[in-house]
This record gives C-alpha cells, structure tokens and sequence, in this order.
C-alpha cells in the first residue's frame, strides 16, 4: 500500500499509552533500585547507592520468608488446578443435554472481581456465623481457624485460587482438546491400543503447547496474587499468608522506602521471568525426550 | 480422557459431576446474598442457608450513602471509558498492523502482551511515583467572567484519567491479540473494492471496517469493562479521595475496626453483578480475553 504515514499515525496513541504506562516504569523502577531514596530521611533526595539494595535484599529474611510463601501457593494451587482442570475438560469432550449450561456456570468465577471473591470467601469462613467453621466442627469435631492457624489460612487462600482459576484452566484446556484432530486416537484404538496408552503417548504430547501455555499464565497469575488474599486474610495470621505482592504493597507505602522497594520489585519481575523461562527449558527438553 | 466413544453408563456420573460442580460456584455466592440480605441478629447463630427473608437496610443505607455512590460513580465512568477508549485504540492498531506490512510489526504485536505479563505489583511503585511526582503539574489557571479556567493541568494520580489510561495497560494487549483475529478474518478484497469506489482510507475505516468488526469490538469492549471493573491493586494505591473504586470501598471494611458483615456483604454483591450480568455475552470470549489470544477457541 502506499502510504506509510497513516498505519504509524493509527498506531501511536496505543504505542504512546504502553510507553507511558509499561516502558517507562520498568526504566524507572531499574533507576530508582540503584538509589537511596527514604521520603522521611534527613534529605529526602535520591542518592546513589550502587547495589546496597540488592546485597540487602538477599540476606532479607521476611522477604525470602514471603517469596517462599509464595511458591509454596503457586505450587499448591496451580498443580491442583491443571490436574483438576484437565479431568474437567475432557468430560466436557461429548456431548450431554445442559452442557452449555454447566459450562457457562463454570465460568463464572473468572468474571468475578478477585477483591469480592476474597470477600465470599471471608464471609463463608469467618468464625462465629461463616458455615464452613460451624459445619466443620458439627459434623467432624474439627476446630478450623482461619485467623489463628498458620496451615488453615495457607490452605484456604489455595482453595479459594482453586475455586477461582480451575475453570480458567478447564476452558483452555478444552478448546484445545477440541482443536487436537481425532483420526490418529481412533486409529490407535482400532490398533489395539488402551485408553490410557492413547492418553499418554497421543493426546497428552498433541496438548503440550496448549498446556504449556495454560501452565505459564496460570504460574505468572499465581505469583501476583494481591486481591484476594488481602481480602480473605490480610496476609495473616502472622505473615503465613503474606505473598509477595501484599508483602511489597505493606512494606513500601507504610514506610516510604522507594529505593529498596524498588529494588524489591525489580527482583520480583525478574524472579517471575526466570523461573517461567527455566521452566519452558524444563518442558521443552521434557518433550524432545519423548520423541 | 478421549476415547471415539464412550459407555453411555459413564453419562450418570458425568452429570452428577457437573451438578456437584454448579453447586460448588453458586454456594458461595448465594451465601453472599443471604449475608446481604440478613439483619445483625440473624446473622450469628447456626448458619442456616434457607432464605429467611430479605433485610433491606444493608443495600438500602449503601444507596443512601453519598460516599458509597461516588465511589460508585468513579466505578461506572472508569470501566466505560476505559472500555471505550480501549475498543478504539485496538481498532486502529489492528487495522495499521493488519493491512500494512510495517518493519517491526510483529515485534510491537508480541512487545504488547509481555506488559500484561509482570506481576502488578513490582510496577505498583515505579507507576506511583510516576503518577505523583513527574506527571502531575498545575499548568495555567485564570479566571473568565467569574470562571476558573485550568489550562495544561496534568493530574493522574487521585483522578479517573489516571486510571483510565493505566487500565489500557492490562486490556490492550488482550483486546490487540482479538481484535487482530477479527480485522485478518475480513478480506482485504472489501477494502479495494470500496478504494475503486473512491472511497478514503478513513471512509473504509469508520464506514465499512468498523460495522463489520462490531461484534468483535463488543465482546472487547465488554471484557475491558469488567477488567477495569474488578481491579483493586493500583486504585486502592492511586487514589486518595476523588477517584476510588468500588473495590477499593470493599476492601476498607477489612482494614477498618468495627466490621459490617452485612453491608460489606452488599458491597461485594454489587461489585460482582456486572459479572453476572455479562456472562452470557461473553463466556465464550473469556479464554481469548484471559490468556490474550495464545489459545483461541
């Protein structure tokens, strides 16, 4: 075509907005987190600082405390949701009458806002008139306290991802068990080949970009979680349930710490990074095995 | 796991799956509703999940609380012109970068969803002192006939503009990666043909292209919407007083001493209506919009 103005000129307001909201923050961030910058120091200028932050923030425990956390839930709750979540989509593979219905009601945690799911969830575990501690203790003699045990609040924040998250990982899924054609499984079948065979060695290596992908949203959406962990626990008791993101919004803002509070979200994004491309590494070798 | 065919005795537990299922999403929420709607006193005792009638004061005292209807307010004029602007920006994007062939095309594709991709929180920080100390400047103010008039006055932080614009960052690049599905999906033959017509670029554009990209751009439009609807992180951090969101007003009944089950409850159940209300539309579009395109359906 012939003008080549037009396409840049349609394309600059969306490419100035990312710069401003996306690249420059990142450039930001990386300046900041080589400088000391406190609001109520003695100055409250920027000085440089080399990387005093980053040798502080490896020896520092509650950081290291709540990173841990953190992959402790995103181990929990994202296995637990791709083997639940893989099982779900494959009964959705043939048809049954309500399917479309079961479906839509299935998706309707993902539209929910995560603030208001942590709200559901704090209501239906407050102790005093929250039914699952009442039905808990009635019906098993259990003494279930979201607030006062450390393992109680791990696990309900990772029920409640599951609740949330599995039908995301269910819908993916499906689309692309549908995508994946059908001849080869059939002729496995006709060959003689068990239903476990065909799922192992055919349809699970036909799924492996869909569930790769599925993997990594899943794990980077893990990681990030704010909402509805501060909604449901605080980050508490104690900081059991403290992760990463509620431990940087806590730490920065109540004491104005810029300059390590970015070094600590610049490691953060990198930690992210890394530990998706170590684990796309991982699955690629995983796969060439196979083969 | 997929077999040609299976045992039709398998459809009972099928059922009995997905019944269990529906169940498991609607209780929690129909608990939400009963809290809602129940007084104080009804409320401590042995949870019951019958519906014991409805309470009105908790949704009533929220409609009579001009705080709650700002904050409402805020809400509504957000997500819409978030949506809005960012149906838009993804039609001209995706009409550059379907119909030319631009150096660093699909660089700029790919650049757009590596910013959904860090968590919001290590861009929390930088975005805030962005917001306060760089972007925010007075301009000129002079006053007309009795008027005060702001000229070049630049505030994100604590206004719906700020918001606005750094929503875009989390929509665009889903509604790119869908909106670039549907503008490759409508034949450049429509395009020439209406140029030998003597029709401009921007004719095409707004006349023919848009029309035939509506139902794309709704669905785009409606997914923005709730995103920005259901965010709490950089408002709760980006606004003070003017410009807070219903998420963030949820979220003061766990940091504030003397908790209202009820109202909160009724707070969270209004934050969730648009939810139920969109389902339909656009639970079919949810994956593309979740995963931004990487897996279509």
């Amino acid at each position: 075509m012939r003008s080549t103005r037009l396409p840049w000129l349609l394309l600059s307001p969306t490419l100035i907005i990312l710069v401003i909201t996306g690249l420059l923050p990142f450039f930001y961030v990386l300046y900041v987190g080589f400088h000391d910058w406190n609001i109520f120091s003695a100055t409250g200028e920027m000085s440089y600082s080399g990387a005093n932050n980053y040798r502080k923030l490896v020896f520092d425990q509650d950081f290291l405390d709540s990173l841990w956390a953190t992959i402790q839930f995103t181990v929990w709750a994202v296995a637990s949701e791709m083997v639940l979540g893989f099982f779900l989509a494959n009964t959705l593979l043939q048809d049954f009458r309500g399917k479309a219905f079961f479906r839509m009601i299935h998706s309707l945690p993902l539209m929910v806002a995560p603030i208001a799911v942590g709200a559901i969830w704090r209501l239906l575990n407050i102790p005093g008139f929250g039914p699952v501690p009442y039905y808990l203790d009635q019906w098993f003699g259990f003494e279930y306290q979201m607030g006062a045990y450390r393992s109680h609040a791990f696990i309900t924040t990772v029920l409640m991802d599951i609740w949330h998250w599995t039908p995301f990982v269910t819908l993916t899924l499906l689309a692309g068990l549908t995508a994946i054609p059908r001849e080869p499984l059939e002729q496995a079948m006709v060959d003689g080949a068990n239903r476990w065979q065909v799922f192992r060695h055919l349809t699970i290596p036909m799924m492996m970009p869909v569930l790769l992908t599925t993997l990594f949203i899943r794990i980077m959406d893990a990681l990030r979680v704010v909402d509805e962990v501060f909604m449901l626990t605080g980050g508490g008791p104690g900081t059991a349930t403290r992760y990463i993101g509620i431990h940087i919004y806590r730490v920065i803002f109540p004491k104005t710490e810029y300059g390590y509070g970015s070094a600590m979200s610049l490691l953060t994004l990198y930690f992210t990074v890394v530990l998706c491309w170590l684990l796309f590494i991982a699955m690629a070798s995983v796969g060439k095995q196979k083969e | 796991m997929i077999t040609a065919k299976r045992p039709r005795s398998g459809i009972v537990w099928v059922y009995l799956l997905w019944i269990t299922l529906t169940f498991l999403v609607l209780i929690p929420i129909y608990w939400l509703f009963l809290v809602a709607s129940r007084s104080p006193v009804e409320l401590f005792g042995r949870p019951t999940f019958a519906f014991t009638g409805f309470w009105p004061n908790n949704f009533q005292k929220l409609l009579g609380d001009s705080i709650f209807l700002g904050y409402l307010w805020n809400s509504i004029l957000i997500s819409t012109c978030n949506a809005l602007l960012v149906a838009f920006l993804a039609l001209c994007a995706t009409y550059a970068l379907s119909r030319w062939k631009l150096p660093g095309a699909d660089n700029i594709f790919f650049w757009t969803i590596t910013n959904r991709m860090g968590p919001p929180a290590a861009f929390l920080l930088p975005i805030y002192l962005l917001w306060t100390k760089y972007f925010q400047t007075d301009g000129i103010t002079f006053d007309v006939a009795g008027l005060r008039f702001h000229l070049f006055r630049v505030q994100l932080f604590d206004s719906a503009i700020g918001l606005i614009l750094l929503y875009c960052l989390f929509n665009l690049p889903f509604a790119i990666w869908l909106m670039k599905g549907i503008m490759d999906g409508i034949p450049i033959e429509i395009d020439e043909a209406a140029f030998v017509d003597g029709a401009s670029r921007w004719t095409v554009l707004w006349r023919i292209i848009t029309p035939l990209a509506t139902p794309g751009l709704a669905v785009t439009g409606i997914l923005s919407w709730v995103f920005a609807w259901n965010e709490y992180l950089f408002a709760a951090t980006l606004t003070s007083v003017e410009a807070r969101t219903i998420p963030t007003r949820l979220a003061e009944y766990v940091t504030t001493t003397g908790t209202s089950w009820g109202e909160m409850a009724a707070v969270a159940f209004i934050a969730l209506l648009p939810a139920l209300v969109f389902l339909a539309f656009v639970q079919r579009y949810i994956v593309i919009g979740l995963t931004f395109g990487a897996v279509k359906e």
